[in-house]
């Protein structure tokens, strides 16, 4: 599994891209492999400040539903318009262009904290 | 966790594995989409092993059968099978079935649904009080389901019975891919076709029935499937699965099987079920399609435009066929007539559906 050192993670199975304030922000390679084929991405939060770990949007497989865990604090100013039509590009590239939202962070040092590919290669076992 | 036979081979595979029933079962291989395509358009191989088997025998197997069943077993002849449920005594279902009439007024297989294999045989063992002789061959029994519209094609050069002419529901025996007393039987869970076959665990069978089915079918693109396609195609078909669409307090009158109880008959329940449909059910198994975006999941309220709870899905998934989500569910009958709308609870939000006729697909 690809986890790419640019990149930092949460044990809820996110992944964030900090440039200066702004974040990217989706699910891990390992997550869209334990849930298969996604079928639908559900994320009504634009504009929305939340804490971190709040749940900002859900994500359907077709046979599970999960929630989708903010890593930091902060405001989302944006979804992927194209996970609309085609929520499978979350299984087939989901650092690229399978990416979730954008958010403003509060604080950018948050994001060091979380874990680097090599720990999170670790939590996951992988 | 037990394995089956062929648990090695899933796993060697590359297989996602997940506990089942109390059984190490795959998932899926490539991806449940891409495994249902596969069913739906060529074929495709399910390990089913887990599934339960028994063996009635004697001159009161059939009475037995007669008395804890809901169909005819009686209309059976050899080579002949049949869909059925056990009804408990207040008109629930302890479980669904198929019975296999191997000869006429002697010996039956029942088969079973893995999670109940326990349940059933003690339900069976309680209401045999003529002496018949019940095997438990559950262990030692392999099931593989091949199905899709090119199955019995792909596996016609592995048997001399004549598997491309096997009549819906009916069976045979004899040998298959070297293997002596393979059943063959032209059922499955699918609505895509195909057969399923039981065969003994002893000698290595598994392995070798195994191999040459993939032998011949891989390079015509025969695949192995998981129990998460087995799910989607099933719910395509509207097929009930016990434990989400059937239980104990389900009665088979409400999850249309009317037309598998048949008053004809004694058996457990029957004046309940009687009464039951005289007076017509209260709630009813329906299937639907969303309309607005969403995924239904088992256990979501059902309501009305008003918010009223009126019901509970029992299943639901985004129909990999139809590249739109469906659910099935219980509803009180003046909701239940085809294209009314209904409403599901997914979260926080009441998502509209609408009532349609089964199967989906």
């Amino acid at each position: 599994m690809n986890f790419p050192d640019n990149l930092r993670y949460t044990k809820d199975h996110e992944w964030i891209k900090l440039e200066g304030n702004i974040a990217t922000i989706g699910i891990t390679d390992f997550a869209q492999r334990e849930l298969g084929d996604i079928v639908y991405v559900e994320i009504e939060t634009v504009g929305k400040t939340l804490m971190a770990e709040a749940v900002f949007g859900t994500v359907e497989a077709v046979k599970t539903v999960s929630d989708l865990y903010l890593p930091v604090a902060g405001t989302i100013n944006e979804v992927n318009p194209a996970l609309a039509d085609s929520p499978e590009v979350v299984n087939t590239d989901p650092y690229g262009e399978g990416w979730m939202v954008k958010m403003t962070v509060n604080n950018p040092d948050e994001v060091k904290a979380l874990m680097d590919a090599a720990a999170y290669t670790n939590l996951v076992g992988a | 966790m037990k394995n089956t036979p062929f648990t090695q081979k899933h796993i060697a595979l590359g297989a996602k594995m997940a506990e089942f029933a109390g059984y190490n079962m795959p998932i899926s291989y490539s991806g449940i989409n891409d495994e249902h395509a596969a069913v739906r358009t060529n074929a495709g191989v399910f390990d089913v092993s887990h599934m339960g088997e028994f063996i009635l025998k004697g001159e009161n197997a059939l009475d037995l059968i007669q008395r804890v069943t809901s169909n005819d077993a009686s209309k059976l002849t050899a080579g002949k099978a049949q869909y059925s449920c056990l009804p408990n005594e207040q008109g629930g279902i302890v479980d669904d079935l198929l019975i296999y009439c191997i000869e006429e007024n002697k010996v039956y297989m029942l088969v079973v649904n893995a999670s109940n294999i326990e349940k059933d045989w003690n339900w069976i063992s309680k209401f045999n009080t003529k002496n018949v002789e019940m095997h438990n061959i559950s262990d030692k029994t392999c099931l593989l389901a091949i199905q899709g519209p090119n199955a019995t094609k792909m596996l016609q050069p592995l048997t001399d019975i004549d598997i491309l002419n096997l009549k819906y529901y009916t069976f045979a025996k004899g040998k298959f891919a070297g293997v002596d007393n393979v059943l063959i039987s032209a059922t499955g869970y699918t609505g895509a076709g195909g057969v399923e076959i039981y065969f003994e665990d002893k000698e290595g069978n598994a392995e070798k029935i195994w191999d040459a089915i993939f032998n011949l079918g891989g390079p015509q693109g025969l695949k192995p499937i998981g129990l998460g396609a087995r799910d989607t195609l099933r719910l395509e078909m509207g097929f009930c699965l016990y434990g989400n669409d059937i239980d104990d307090t389900t009665s088979p009158l409400e999850a249309g099987l009317g037309w598998i109880t048949k008053f004809t008959k004694e058996f457990t329940a029957r004046p309940i079920l009687e009464k039951q449909k005289a007076a017509g059910v209260a709630r009813k198994l329906v299937g639907f399609e969303m309309v607005d975006k969403g995924i239904p999941r088992h256990h979501y309220d059902i309501k009305d435009a008003a918010g009223n709870k009126i019901g509970f899905v029992t299943s639901g998934t985004q129909a990999p066929s139809l590249q739109k989500a469906i659910g099935m569910g219980y509803v009180e009958v003046k909701h239940a007539a085809l294209d009314t709308e209904i409403y599901i609870g997914v979260r926080d939000k009441l998502l509209k559906a609408r009532v349609v006729k089964f199967p989906f697909v």
